[in-house]
């Protein structure tokens, strides 16, 4: 069953520190959504809300259209994956997901079937009679989602749950949840810090800082077209360039007046300050290709290059002391396009990726 | 919209009433024969009562006038003082070997240094006294201190291993690897980090040494008597309010104590966590 | 990692070196721990030892069990049994008592924790003379609880509370309660509340997620001090001494009878054998089962 859930003017004090200010979101039913945002930001603390273990300030949560802040957390119907995964200790594999069901008062055998299922689909079922301390990181991990699941909640809410598995295993895990949220559809809040993950995962990602909503858009949009400097840095590498604004709603770099895409983000023409964002894989290096009104340029000084396995990056200097990265695809470093240290170069990328952002963050 | 929402915290609190209720009256259970006996010890009567009818300081004017008690108060000190000295480094020892040894060695171990604890009193009381006896060693301070020590160092062992737990071995290495040998690794790196830990052994150690009462029963008596040990036998044969006198001077000064471990402790937290 | 140094690479040493240097280590920690043991081995393994030889000595000086035989008699057997029943009922009381206090500690903030601790810890480090008395003075015919409960009007006259097992009882109650309030507590301190979430989150309400998450997992601290009460109360001697009024018949004090007054170190001697054997084999099973070891020191 798909819900939709509906945060309005959502505010958390603690004495006098904001920890969420008026956060107003709208998830779509079955939506698989993402809260990002640096350590302290206030995500974990709007989860938290949505449990049921922290009371807001104030601020109202709509659920299929009921008020869920009244009711208490064991009354929610809300599935909850915990970090450390809260596995029960005293409980095998199988006690620990059939617990909600126990709950539930269903039947012995109706237990044992919606376990069996929960355990299949988390791909676990040959652990079910294993005892919990026994088990890995990952095989944990899949438990908790299976005790999550296995009741059928209307959400659910994940907290940081994959950052203590390794790369390559974190890597593999959000993948299959991703392949979990296509076969059941539950409304799932998912809360991280790693940019890379949430644009793995997502439906829509809301990007949050300092309590507050910043962005809360696609995976695309928000890599495309960040509207503030902050979600820009925060999410993937990109080196900003200070802009001026000209009068007639024109903008320059380095006294050079730029091309802008079609969509120039509205938001910028109305702070006090704008940056030029620039994404070192939108970057190429040396003469220009293609139709001159498409394309800004810039010239610097080729500094070192960093070999880092599947690209190459290009560090090189402008005039005036900064510096820029420019990442290099195995291609383009093929074809003998990888400057030396010392080489004066230009600096190439298409109107429609420079991208104007605000300086509010 | 809505300005307050039910909680879990809100809802536990509620139904936590008859909690509190039921562990004031424990705690009114555990505390009041402990500070009862104070204000009794300010009575003029020659009997115990509550509340004293008169007040005065009699009793303590006739506990500090005593030679006897302050006798056996003196010795207590002594006994408990000696005790200390030796059983803390002992303990502290111990407890570090027993940390840097392999887990399989060191059961048997720790439940050697736990005996005095499971092995009931009177039991080693007799015991000792029967040796005692052959040495000549009861009725002597040496008898009481060796005793002592004894009883002493589970408690030093207990505490100082468990600070040991929580010290991060690493800081130890370090040292070493800066130049240090294992020995002084320990005394400028180990110690200072589980000082709270010797610090808290220690004063168990004093404690448990001033206050042994059944085995100073059978070697202590008459000159040489404890102060446990004269209490006990005044108990026994006189109802006046001396012994809640000197009860009381033990209750201040356990309060005391406890303050100062109180107050001890704060700084270190930050530190051994 | 030793096998391949000594695959014979020029300037390689040989596997026993470090075999051998591991052990030193090893013996060299275990030395620091010698001048306890020895205290120990002294103080406490010889006495009970020469105790332990002394009740296989019969009244002519030879070697014989009539010592132990005696045991048997009815005024060892009531003395077992009252002992036996006075332990259990302790045991059950501050598990009943203490319980309560160990959770409410445990789910406090770090500083009313830190106050109501007091309440606990008072108690434990006064002297258990003090408190014995105390409970003599409260207890007695003119005592502040007999003239409490008269003029409430419960009792028409004092009830005898002291001098038997009431008061025995009690008094031993009180000076073992922090022995089980404390180990329960440190236990408790260890249950990480998610544990508590993710049963609420479940659907549990605060009272199931208590008995099927909290419970459990506070058994450890649970079984530590049920058995330390437990053996306590076997050797206790203080407070059946001055409490008992000579009229309740514990192990502890027949021990104490038997050297004081009669001089007959074999009976004592069998008994106290005897206690310490029961203790050890109650420690040693409860041990088996529950693990209590690892909360007393080890790792």
């Amino acid at each position: 069953m798909k819900v939709p859930v509906s945060i309005r003017g959502l505010s958390k004090k603690f004495g006098s520190f904001e920890a969420l200010k008026d956060i107003n979101l709208d998830i779509a039913p079955g939506e698989f959504v993402t809260l990002l945002g640096p350590s302290g930001s206030g995500k974990t603390t709007l989860l938290q809300v949505l449990a049921g273990f922290v009371t807001p300030t104030s601020g109202s949560i709509l659920v299929a259209g009921e008020e869920l802040l009244t009711k208490p957390p064991h009354q929610r119907e809300i599935g909850l994956v915990f970090q450390n995964y809260a596995l029960f200790p005293h409980m095998n594999v199988f006690e620990n997901v059939a617990y909600p069901l126990k709950l539930r008062r269903l039947s012995r055998s109706e237990i044992e079937i919606r376990v069996r299922g929960a355990l299949d689909m988390v791909r676990l079922s040959q652990f079910i009679d294993r005892s919990v301390d026994k088990l890995s990181g990952g095989q944990k991990q899949r438990v908790a989602l299976a005790r999550a699941i296995v009741f059928e909640p209307r959400i659910l809410l994940m907290d940081e749950s994959l950052s203590a598995l390794d790369k390559k295993l974190r890597e593999q895990m959000q993948i299959e949840l991703r392949h979990l949220h296509e076969r059941l559809h539950t409304t799932t809040v998912f809360v991280t810090h790693d940019q890379r993950e949430a644009l793995t995962m997502s439906d829509r990602i809301a990007v949050i800082n300092n309590g507050a909503l910043i962005q809360f858009d696609t995976p695309r949009a928000i890599y495309d077209r960040p509207r503030t400097r902050f979600v820009a840095d925060f999410v993937g590498e990109t080196t900003f360039l200070p802009v001026e604004l000209g009068t007639g709603g024109g903008a320059s770099v380095f006294g050079t007046p730029l091309r802008l895409p079609d969509h120039a983000g509205a938001s910028a023409a109305n702070s006090r300050e704008s940056w030029l964002a620039l994404r070192p894989e939108k970057l190429a290096i040396g003469p220009v290709v293609g139709p001159e009104a498409e394309v800004n340029s810039f010239s610097a000084v080729a500094r070192e290059t960093i070999f880092q396995g599947d690209s190459l990056l290009v560090i090189a200097g402008f005039a005036d002391g900064q510096n820029i990265a420019v990442r290099l695809v195995p291609q383009e470093a093929n074809r003998g396009l990888v400057p030396t240290p010392g080489q004066p170069i230009h600096i190439n990328v298409h109107r429609n990726d420079s991208i104007l952002v605000s300086g509010d963050v | 919209m809505l300005t307050a929402a039910a909680s879990a915290t809100q809802i536990r609190h509620y139904q936590r009433l008859w909690l509190y209720g039921l562990c004031a009256l424990i705690f009114t259970f555990l505390i009041v024969p402990c500070v009862l006996i104070v204000p009794m010890s300010f009575s003029a009567s020659n009997y115990l009562e509550f509340p004293p009818r008169a007040w005065s300081l009699r009793w303590y004017r006739e506990f500090f006038d005593s030679p006897e008690w302050m006798d056996a108060l003196w010795l207590s000190l002594r006994v408990a003082g000696l005790t200390t000295l030796i059983a803390t480094p002992i303990g502290t020892a111990a407890a570090y070997g027993l940390s840097q040894m392999p887990e399989r060695l060191t059961k048997p171990l720790r439940l050697s240094f736990l005996l005095p604890m499971i092995v009931p009193n009177i039991l080693v009381a007799i015991g000792v006294f029967f040796v005692f006896a052959r040495l000549g060693l009861n009725n002597t301070v040496t008898g009481l201190v060796l005793v002592g020590i004894m009883l002493a160092l589970p408690f030093v062992l207990v505490t100082v291993s468990s600070g040991l737990q929580s010290f991060d071995g690493n800081l130890e290495r370090a040292a070493r690897s800066l130049g240090a040998t294992r020995l002084k690794a320990f005394l400028t790196v180990t110690v200072p980090q589980i000082r709270s830990s010797i610090a808290a052994g220690a004063l168990f150690a004093f404690v448990a040494a001033f206050d042994e009462v059944v085995i100073a029963l059978y070697i202590s008596s008459g000159e040489n008597s404890t102060l446990p040990r004269r209490m006990f036998a005044n108990i026994r044969d006189q109802v006046d309010p001396l012994v809640a006198t000197v009860s009381s001077v033990l209750v201040v000064a356990s309060i005391v104590l406890l303050l100062i471990v109180q107050i001890a402790k704060r700084p270190e937290k930050g530190a051994a966590r | 990692m030793t096998g391949m140094i000594s695959a014979g690479a020029p300037g390689s040493t040989d596997t026993t070196y470090f075999a051998r240097a591991e052990r030193k280590e090893a013996l060299s920690f275990a030395l620091l721990a010698v001048p306890g043991l020895v205290v120990i081995g002294l103080l406490l393994i010889v006495p009970v030892g020469w105790l332990f030889v002394l009740s296989f000595i019969g009244k002519d000086g030879g070697v014989s069990l009539e010592n132990y035989a005696r045991l048997a008699q009815p005024v060892y057997v009531i003395t077992f049994v009252t002992t036996f029943q006075i332990a259990g009922i302790v045991t059950v009381g501050s598990i009943l008592l203490g319980y309560p206090v160990a959770y409410l500690l445990s789910q406090l903030s770090p500083r009313a924790a830190a106050i109501c601790m007091i309440f606990v810890i008072l108690p434990f480090w006064t002297s258990v003379l003090v408190r014995t008395y105390a409970w003599l003075v409260l207890l007695q015919r003119r005592g502040l609880i007999n003239s409490w409960l008269v003029s409430l009007g419960i009792i028409n006259e004092p009830i005898p509370l002291v001098n038997n097992f009431i008061g025995t009882t009690i008094g031993m109650l009180h000076v073992l309660l922090p022995f089980m309030i404390l180990p329960l507590y440190s236990s408790m301190k260890t249950i990480d509340t998610d544990y508590l979430k993710a049963a609420s989150s479940c659907g549990a309400s605060p009272m199931r997620a208590f008995w099927d998450v909290f419970f459990p997992l506070s058994r450890p601290g649970l079984f530590a001090g049920t058995v330390l009460v437990f053996i306590l109360s076997l050797g206790f001697y203080l407070t059946p001494a001055l409490l008992g009024g000579g009229r309740v018949s514990m192990w502890s004090m027949q021990i104490a009878t038997n050297v004081s007054t009669y001089s007959n170190w074999g009976a004592a001697s069998a008994l106290g054998v005897l206690l310490l054997v029961v203790t050890i084999a109650i420690l040693a099973a409860l041990n088996k089962v529950f693990r209590v070891d690892k909360l007393y020191g080890g790792r």
